[in-house]
């Protein structure tokens, strides 16, 4: 058995599994699956500046921080309890177009041949952790939500809002996998 | 300060709160500190499956838009069907909380941020390859580095908060 969970699991397994994550969140305690959220009380709590956006109670928001601190415990206990030695397999295409610009470490979630400590601050590396992080905080914000509070909880509940939302993160990310990052990679 | 006074900052804190979140549910009931621990189990799982379906995964993602590969396609999606037949049967059976309370769901207001910062989004979700949730877990799995991602995530949601009069909607 253990040996079945240590294996990657199929979409088909771990996508209602992230699904039940909605109707477990409302049964629990009438909470709404969202994960950008926790920046925004992060923020709150932390250094509110007196900046309206950040002015309200965020204790009253405690769970959302409590659920993201569990995701990271969780991906800890995955990490060390139930892993699989073997690197992860991906299509061909992205191996050899990958290997173009150096990446041929596929052994870690990240790609450790430029999202690592010692690359923190060269060009590509700066760019993609660094702004990318911010342009995901920003944009989820922006939009009112990520994938998990548009994409899954606003889907789930019939908001169009969200589907745009959706469409407009996809369009996003095409255009900068399939011509930006490129050009990053390249620097 | 009246009743009716409190009443109205207390409304307006709860507008605050509320805007462009997902989060507002405003429970009636006034829970010890512990009662918090159930999201922790919550989030554990959910933070299982991510790493164990490499959702986590730069290349996933990036195989994703690349249409190099059906994987989060069908996770997305099979996420999406699972959770649209929950709502629907908690709305049909009106299945109450653990706690006995109503389960209450809200709208969503349509502005012109759901288009601008969607692509701002989906932009970063290209570079880092993982949305908010995945950052945590790949923290959790070991690397480390991606607190600077998480860390620059909250700056940038502090610098939205701070431009927001500014921004169109």
């Amino acid at each position: 058995m253990l040996e079945i969970i240590k294996q990657p699991w199929p979409w088909y397994v771990a996508g209602p599994l992230i699904g039940l994550t909605v109707p477990a969140l409302l049964i629990l305690g009438n909470k709404s699956f969202g994960i950008s959220s926790s920046l925004r009380h992060a923020c709150a709590a932390c250094l509110p500046a007196g900046i309206p956006f950040f002015k309200y109670e965020w204790k009253k928001e405690t769970w959302n921080l409590v659920f993201v601190l569990g995701i990271f415990l969780g991906g800890a206990i995955a990490a060390h309890l139930l892993t699989n030695p073997a690197s992860i397999k991906v299509n061909e295409n992205l191996v050899k177009e990958l290997a173009v610009y150096g990446i041929t470490d596929f052994s870690s979630m990240v790609p450790t041949d430029i999202v690592s400590w010692e690359n923190l601050f060269t060009a590509s590396g700066l760019i993609m952790m660094v702004g990318g992080g911010f342009l995901v905080g920003f944009g989820a914000r922006y939009a009112g939500g990520c994938t998990s509070g548009h994409a899954i909880m606003g889907l789930s509940t019939l908001q169009w809002p969200s589907l745009v939302a959706t469409i407009c993160f996809m369009i996003g990310g095409f255009v900068m996998a399939n011509w930006i990052l490129p050009i990053i990679l390249s620097l | 300060m009246s009743n009716s006074t409190f009443e109205i900052t207390k409304e307006k804190e709860h507008e605050v709160r509320a805007t462009d979140a997902m989060c507002i549910n405003e429970s009636q009931q006034d829970h010890k500190w512990y009662y918090n621990f159930k999201y922790l189990i919550t989030g554990v799982l959910f933070g299982i499956v991510f790493v164990k379906a490499e959702v986590i995964s730069w290349f996933r993602i990036q195989e994703m838009f690349r249409l190099q590969s059906f994987h989060m396609y069908g996770i997305i999606g099979g996420a999406v069907l699972v959770g649209m037949l929950s709502v629907w049967l908690i709305k049909t059976l009106k299945i109450k909380t653990i706690h006995g309370e109503e389960i209450t769901f809200s709208d969503k207001k349509f502005n012109k941020g759901q288009i601008y910062g969607g692509l701002i989004f989906g932009l970063g979700w290209g570079l880092t390859g993982a949305c908010p949730g995945p950052l945590f877990a790949q923290i959790g799995v070991g690397a480390t580095v991606v607190m600077a991602t998480l860390l620059s995530a909250v700056a940038g949601t502090w610098v939205y908060g701070r431009f927001r009069e500014q921004l169109p909607h």
